[in-house]
């Protein structure tokens, strides 16, 4: 079966910058594909090429295998890649049923009098949260007054419901406290059941494991290899994540400073 | 202990339900506009009900106030939900008034065309500040704050080097007969009037007639638009498009609302209710003048901000607007009427300004909190 979405090769630069360098990995339906870097490794710019915001430099990106250009996050949403940004995909004063048509209004009647259709969007808006646990006690409350994963989860419900076929999810946990982030992890399981293809951007190991088929890793803007998850342990993770000599240097720098504490005491 | 604590969850979604009502009443955000109102029209009743505020010649006055301020609320309304703001309505104002004035007297151009040159001018400067706005992404404030200035100043240039002064007086004489004036300088409602005074419900003159002849047509506008305004908010598809404009601009790009489209719309509109407003003044007064709609961009957020919609954009209603301008027209006549010095009108109204800031922060946060 071809890839959903194939990244080949992909660099982009900004001037003299180099932001990412001949990255190249694939993802299939029904796969939860984690990438995995520490600040600076290049996970944003990664994600504006997914979502469209920027073209890449070289290389190319295939859709089950056909080279495509997205010629803005409009259009890469229309080939089926939503991306789900951490802070950014709700308006918080607005209710949940328009938040969730936000752009995507159904409407009914003619010429001037086409209007909103109202208990479609209600009915639409509980059902789908619903599919994803979630009990909109009324589609007309603020967004505001949702939880942080509840939010998380409105974004990912819509997404879904608009025919999604590659999830892009930004840092989806990175706010949450670990309640939260455990509902996050499993509307990640649910959307791989529904066959989607989930690309989860994180720099939490913790939460990369327990969902992870695989696994790319990326430092300054190189990719490290993807891995199968069986095929490697959190703490080499870890360990090449924070570009492995850091850490030592930081052990020995953290047992000097036991040392000086112990002379001055 | 998981059992309990979910059987008490639904006990508590089963109360919020009980008290819907009450609720979502006090919910609105028009709520609290118009229960200042129903409190200045209680005060006015109490303190000033025999001076002649509440009878047909009075309330026609307030309500033609109301009405004018009203038309141009209602169109800052929906561009403050949009997340914008607009200086230049005032100097729109005079600088229509001036468009409609000029080619009418001075090249003898037919009152209706004069009047449309003045919309397809609004929709230019409604755009050039849309566009200013969204091209430069600096703060609306600071575009139309210049095109406070630039629209002034080019009306007064324009019109002393034309006519010579700043004041064009003669244009009554020349709606007489023109197929469009009457729909922004006429009365309505007379023989309802005669009617009314005839049952004795509203005040004769000693000739017999009704001591208010008709209804200003501004008062149509105002409701009309209002109801209009209300219907694009709840019901439609570019409704919806302004409140999650206003909301988060990044996040209605994110889901591919056209940010710059309905801003620049936004910006058109509150132009034409500019131009609107300096229809109606200039041909039901006769002349047109450059100082024309001095400070009414502030009069009109103010009615807005009174009428529950938030500064920083996302959250409102044009029927809160449509009360904040209500409360506006009462309270400046109501104090004209008890013989108050009118200058203590303008600390009211910034007093009142003060106070519904405060209660719309407050309204907002308990909107954002998790429950």
């Amino acid at each position: 079966m071809a890839p959903l979405i194939e990244l080949r090769d992909v660099s982009k630069h900004f001037g003299t910058v180099i932001a990412l360098n001949g990255v190249s990995f694939a993802v299939r339906a029904g796969e939860v594909h984690c990438l995995l870097g520490d600040n600076g490794a290049g996970k944003s710019t990664l994600i504006k090429i997914l979502s469209g915001v920027h073209a890449p430099t070289t290389g190319e990106i295939r859709l089950q295998d056909r080279p495509v250009q997205f010629a803005s996050p409009r259009d890469a949403l229309d080939h089926g890649i939503a991306t789900v940004y951490q802070d950014l995909a709700t308006v918080p004063l607005m209710s949940v049923a328009r938040n969730f048509f936000a752009g995507r209004e159904p409407v009914v009647g003619w010429g001037p009098f086409k209007r909103m259709d109202w208990p479609l969007i209600e009915r639409v808006t509980r059902e789908e949260m619903a599919h994803m646990g979630i009990d909109v006690r009324d589609p007309g409350q603020p967004v505001g007054t949702l939880s942080g994963g509840e939010r998380q989860c409105l974004a990912i419900a819509r997404a879904v419901y608009f025919g999604a076929k590659v999830l892009i999810l930004d840092e989806p946990t990175s706010a949450l406290g670990v309640h939260q982030a455990a509902v996050v992890l499993r509307l990640i399981v649910q959307a791989r059941a529904r066959g989607l293809g989930v690309i989860f951007i994180t720099h939490n190991v913790h939460h990369a494991f327990p969902v992870a088929d695989t696994i790319t890793l990326l430092n300054r803007g190189r990719s490290l290899g993807t891995f199968a998850k069986d095929e490697i342990r959190r703490e080499r993770v870890v360990e090449m994540m924070a570009g492995g000599r850091d850490l030592v240097d930081l052990e020995a720098e953290l047992a000097a400073l036991r040392r000086n504490g112990a002379t001055l005491q | 202990m998981a059992v309990s604590e979910e059987s008490q969850q639904k006990r508590r979604d089963e109360r919020v339900r009980e008290i819907g009502f009450v609720h979502q009443v006090l919910r609105r955000p028009e709520f609290g506009a118009a229960a200042g109102c129903v409190l200045v029209l209680l005060f006015f009743a109490l303190f000033a009900g025999d001076s002649g505020l509440f009878s047909a010649r009075g309330t026609v006055n307030f309500l033609e106030v109301s009405a004018q301020l009203g038309i141009l609320a209602v169109a800052v309304c929906l561009l403050m939900i949009g997340g914008e703001f607009d200086l230049s309505l005032g100097s729109m104002i005079a600088f229509a008034g001036v468009i409609i004035a000029i080619p009418s007297t001075v090249l003898g151009w037919p009152i209706w065309t004069c009047v449309l040159l003045a919309f397809a001018a609004a929709v230019i400067v409604g755009y050039v500040n849309g566009w200013l706005v969204v091209k430069t992404g600096l703060p609306s404030f600071i575009v139309t704050l210049a095109t406070l200035f630039v629209l002034r100043g080019i009306t007064l240039g324009l019109t002393r080097l034309i006519t010579g002064r700043t004041q064009i007086p003669g244009i009554k004489e020349l709606t007489e007969g023109d197929w469009l004036a009457p729909l922004f300088a006429g009365q309505f409602g007379g023989s309802v009037l005669v009617w009314l005074a005839d049952q004795g419900l509203i005040d004769k003159r000693p000739d017999g007639l009704p001591t208010v002849q008709g209804i200003p047509v501004s008062i149509l506008w105002w409701l009309g638009l209002t109801a209009v305004a209300t219907w694009i908010l709840l019901q439609t598809r570019f409704g919806n498009w302004i409140f999650t404009v206003g909301g988060d601009a990044n996040a209605a790009r994110n889901v591919g609302v056209p940010v710059a489209k309905v801003k620049i719309r936004l910006f058109i509109m509150s132009a034409c209710a500019a131009t609107l407003f300096a229809a109606i003044q200039v041909l039901s007064v006769g002349s047109a003048d450059t100082s024309r709609g001095l400070q009414k961009e502030f009069e009109a957020i103010i009615a807005v901000v009174i009428g529950g919609t938030l500064l920083t954009g996302g959250y409102g209603s044009a029927i809160g607007a449509m009360f904040g301008a209500l409360i506006f027209g009462v309270v400046q006549m109501g104090i004209f009427f008890t013989g108050i010095d009118t200058d203590w009108f303008k600390a009211f109204m910034g007093a009142m300004l003060l106070a519904a800031v405060l209660f719309n922060n407050y309204v907002r946060k308990k909107a954002s909190e998790a429950r």
